[in-house]
């Protein structure tokens, strides 16, 4: 386990900030450009994980457990999150016969 | 220390293949790989009860819940909905454009860079369920009635409404 250790050490937390940021962007990306409730849904989960990772990340350089039990409540609400958008996802496609975001317009103004 | 870029390249990889993939099943199988690269971030940081968690919930639970619905639906290649060209450009350019103000504020704000360890093996599972049993006892009961909550509403709205009309 020491060697695990000294692993991370040579790693700037910089590098853990510009890399959860990188894949963040890249779930921002794919909320805007997809229109597949599903994926978009899935981008969500991208974004979740990112800053999980980014407070396992702080948690370990400052020695602070308190960040880790943080993620594992964010991972408890993102399993009842999916549960429940997508018990919607499946009423709104039965509802319209599609999983196309556009076509759930009603609301909009 | 090598190894953290080689599976951050391969977690931008997968995410960048997910996001851009056309068939939805293929979407969910990259998703699938990039959140083993994840855990391995975890095991990397030291915090094994994470990367266990992390290995049953979201690559265990959540995937194949995703996996359900996509197979449940029948969707495949063809009904996929697709943006038109324009919108896809102006959403990856705002994306840039939110990844670039992180940057310029991470360039900004003064990051304390070395590793100060105290308790290096915090991430085990003895030592966080210490700290989950006794500093964060009620908000662990509380999650515990959100998830029951979850459920029953999930089983709620996918029912079939038998006695309508």
């Amino acid at each position: 386990m020491g060697t695990i250790v000294e692993q991370i050490q040579g790693i700037p937390l910089n590098h853990y900030l510009i890399f959860c940021s990188v894949i963040f962007a890249i779930g921002v990306i794919g909320v805007l450009i997809r229109r597949n409730v599903i994926i978009i849904m899935m981008s969500i989960e991208l974004m979740l994980n990112s800053v999980n990772l980014l407070l396992a990340a702080f948690s370990a350089y400052h020695g602070d457990a308190s960040g880790q039990v943080f993620v594992f409540f964010i991972m408890a609400l993102a399993a009842a999150e999916v549960a429940v958008g997508l018990a919607i996802v499946i009423m709104v496609y039965r509802n319209t016969k599609s999983i196309d975001i556009d076509s759930l317009n009603k609301l909009r103004w | 220390m090598s190894i953290f870029y080689f599976v951050a390249f391969l977690s931008i990889f997968f995410a960048l293949m997910t996001i851009f993939t056309k068939n939805p099943v293929h979407s969910v199988l990259y998703l699938v790989i990039t959140f083993f690269t994840f855990t391995v971030h975890y095991i990397l940081l030291n915090a094994q009860f994470l990367a266990v968690v992390n290995f049953i919930v979201y690559m265990g639970a959540i995937m194949v819940l995703f996996l359900f619905v996509l197979m449940l639906l029948n969707l495949n290649k063809d009904t996929e909905p697709m943006k038109s060209t324009i919108v896809k450009i102006m959403g990856t350019v705002a994306g840039m454009c939110l990844l670039v103000t992180f940057l310029g504020a991470f360039r900004v704000i003064e990051v304390n860079n070395e590793a100060i360890t105290p308790h290096a093996n915090i991430g085990l599972v003895k030592n966080l369920g210490q700290v989950l049993f006794k500093d964060f006892l009620l908000p662990f009961e509380l999650s515990s009635i959100l998830l029951l909550t979850a459920m029953v509403g999930a089983v709620l709205l996918a029912k079939k409404d038998t006695n309508k009309a």
